[in-house]
């Protein structure tokens, strides 16, 4: 048992954080202010072969873990571009996973390679107006034509929509009534995002104002047969292996945004000087952040125990589940800390800390509540009656 | 034509260091260690000569920790082809760093050997200027440019107050200044590859290099903590304290 990097693993944090170091607070201050999408930044990423870390060497990647992924973007979210760095590459990084493991090898070389060098942008499309965290009760039809699908429904929440060039969507096939089991029915797509047929509309909202998410309206979008990845009706168990990585990543942020958080705290901490000394000199400023502290590590041992079990292909729902909790909540103190530590300059925009705080709330809330994961733990865990 | 970049394990630009409460040294336990930041300017320079066509091949050294192998992986993400470590537990001073890499280029016969003006720890600055001595070559310190033209280099130098060009017949020593080019980021495809380049581990002794110290470090302290200013009443106060007290003027 390790509980620490390896050295390959320290080299990559070294050099993402070593990149990242290019794009300073400022420029995720301006874009945050402007709400522009961070183009020079992933552009950068792309060319430098990040986004391809966890993706095969067979279609451009590096052949990495999901270990190796949540190192790239704890740093990426740690280097201060936070949830608005993290988000903007998110993707790549991992959403393509369903064409790797169910695609044709066709499937692979025509729709990933364009992702990882950053010549084309995507967004996860899954989440509906109407129907919440009850994924397979989604609304939105692919009914069968000639040579593919027609689509009409809507999406809600879709990162990326408004600048994405392709859509991985998820929609039902077969109607609920048809199926034996609710889970049935549901295919994945992976499309161009035809903005005939395709209008977004992004949905003001408190942080991360640099990567917009969007109310997505589809009518009569035609998808053809080849854009469908794995079999018809399969899309739901085909998204459920991609979930505990997309917990492990954000998981992994999280703590990433906290530990840059305290870090900012600790040094104004250092400097500001009130009644004679520095505020850091009273353990009423040192304690809370030093919890925080404790408690962001101990949150990023269970991320990382997640990502391990995952690479080795072991069960890891449950660490995933808990990591990603546990780590939002420890970032959400972190910021929190972070901006009491600061008192008025706090609140201040040109100290960052009020952005992390926007953005730490992101992780908390998506891709799960922590509600429905501590149902979640109860039932597997505890072996308490499901409760939803 | 093979250049040879020499680069050293430091504390990272961005670490405040501090002294051992002993003064026997710095402390360096979980302090976060990276390349010599003008080693990693040399490393760059011979890349990109090697991009040009000029260079055939990159060799990095380092002499230093066993952990130095990291700051080596580095560099050969960076574009180096291959790496040597000469293992050496304790703080070298140049003059033993100097040695040790004589004899590498006696082994390697490079073309050119280009190092970092000083390292951002000791700030010695000798290191190349010794080997090019104990070399019997031609030495361009402080390049802020260098052009090999034929079996000769041309380096601009950053000498106090202007510049100073001069050509050295190969091979020759360049140690680089901070503007002779802006590093690039390593990629992560290169990083991949640099992991299949080979690192040879060797030691002093199987170089024939003694590496003893000749110098005593007798201790370290940190600068005084900066006092706060005074207020001073008029020009003519300020005048005598200027005069009388922190005598800067006559
Ligand atoms: C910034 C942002 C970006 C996003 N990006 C994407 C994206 O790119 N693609 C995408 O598909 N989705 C995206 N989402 C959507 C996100 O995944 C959902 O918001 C999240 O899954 C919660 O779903 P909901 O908002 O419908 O909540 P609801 O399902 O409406 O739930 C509302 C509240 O009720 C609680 N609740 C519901 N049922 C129970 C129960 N049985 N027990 C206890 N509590 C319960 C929930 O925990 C929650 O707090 C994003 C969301 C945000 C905020």
């Amino acid at each position: 048992m390790s509980y620490d990097l390896t050295d390959d693993q320290r080299q990559i944090r070294e050099a993402v954080l070593k990149h990242c170091a290019q794009f300073s607070d400022d420029y995720w201050l301006e874009l945050d202010e402007k709400g522009e999408f961070p183009f020079d930044f992933h552009r950068s990423m792309a060319e430098a072969g990040w986004l391809g870390i966890a993706m095969p060497e067979s279609v451009g990647g590096a052949g990495l873990g999901i270990t190796e992924a949540a190192i790239m973007m704890q740093a990426v979210a740690e280097s201060g571009g936070g949830m608005t760095a993290a988000s903007s590459i998110h993707g790549p990084v991992f959403s393509l996973e369903p064409i790797v493991r169910f695609g044709t090898p066709e499937q692979q070389q025509r729709m990933i390679p364009p992702i990882l060098r950053g010549e084309q942008k995507m967004c996860f499309a899954v989440t509906e107006p109407n129907v919440g965290l009850d994924t397979t009760r989604i609304r939105t039809r692919a009914q069968r034509v000639e040579g593919g699908y027609l689509v009409n429904g809507e999406k809600i929440w879709i990162t990326n929509a408004h600048v994405a060039d392709k859509i991985m969507l998820l929609a039902r096939t077969t109607p609920l009534e048809a199926c034996k089991r609710k889970t049935e029915g549901l295919s994945l797509f992976f499309t161009d995002l035809d903005r005939r047929h395709v209008e977004t509309r992004l949905i003001p909202k408190m942080g991360r104002h640099a990567v917009g998410s969007n109310m997505v309206f589809i009518t009569d979008l035609f998808i053809p047969e080849e854009d469908r990845i794995g079999a018809e009706g399969e899309g739901f168990r085909i998204i459920l292996q991609g979930l505990n990585p997309e917990r492990i990543l954000l998981g992994a942020e999280a703590v990433g945004l906290g530990r840059v958080a305290i870090k900012k705290a600790a040094q104004y901490a250092r400097e500001r000087v009130v009644f004679d000394r520095p505020i850091g000199m009273n353990q009423g400023i040192q304690h809370p952040l030093a919890k925080c502290w404790a408690q962001l590590e101990a949150a990023n041992l269970m991320v990382m125990k997640a990502a391990s079990r995952f690479d080795q292909g072991l069960d890891c729902g449950v660490e995933a589940n808990a990591g990603k909790y546990l780590a939002a909540e420890a970032g959400f103190e972190a910021c929190h800390t972070a901006m009491l530590t600061l008192g008025g300059m706090g609140y201040a925009k040109e100290y960052h800390v009020e952005r992390y705080l926007r953005e730490v709330l992101i992780p908390r809330i998506a891709p799960v509540s922590p509600h429905m994961i501590l149902n979640f733990i109860a039932e597997k865990v505890l072996e308490l009656p499901k409760s939803y | 034509m093979k250049v040879l970049v020499a680069v050293k394990r430091v504390v990272d630009y961005n670490v405040k260091v501090r002294p051992k409460p002993d003064g026997s040294g710095v402390d360096l336990a979980n302090v976060k260690m990276a390349i010599n930041p003008f080693c990693e300017i040399a490393v760059e320079e011979a890349v990109r000569l090697k991009e040009r066509g000029v260079a055939d091949e990159v060799v990095v050294v380092s002499v230093g920790p066993t952990q130095a192998q990291e700051q080596l992986r580095t560099a050969l993400a960076l574009g180096a082809d291959r790496g040597i470590l000469v293992e050496a537990e304790a703080d070298l001073e140049p003059l033993a760093v100097a040695k040790v890499l004589k004899a590498v280029c006696e082994r390697e016969q490079p073309g050119l050997v280009i190092l970092g003006k000083q390292s951002i720890d000791g700030d010695n600055n000798q290191t190349g200027q010794l080997l090019a001595a104990l070399l019997g070559w031609g030495q361009g310190t402080f390049a802020s440019e260098v052009v090999v033209e034929g079996d000769r280099v041309r380096v601009t130098r950053e000498v106090d107050g202007g510049l100073q060009t001069v050509s050295l017949r190969l091979p020759a020593v360049v140690t680089t200044d901070l503007r002779l080019n802006e590093p690039r980021y390593a990629s992560l495809p290169n990083i991949m590859k640099a992991k299949k380049k080979p690192i040879e581990v060797t030691r002093p002794a199987e170089l024939g290099v003694d590496v003893a110290r000749r110098t005593e470090l007798l201790g370290v302290e940190p600068p005084p903590a900066r006092k706060g200013g005074i207020k001073v009443a008029d020009v003519a106060e300020l005048v005598d304290k200027l005069r009388n007290e922190a005598k800067v003027i006559g």
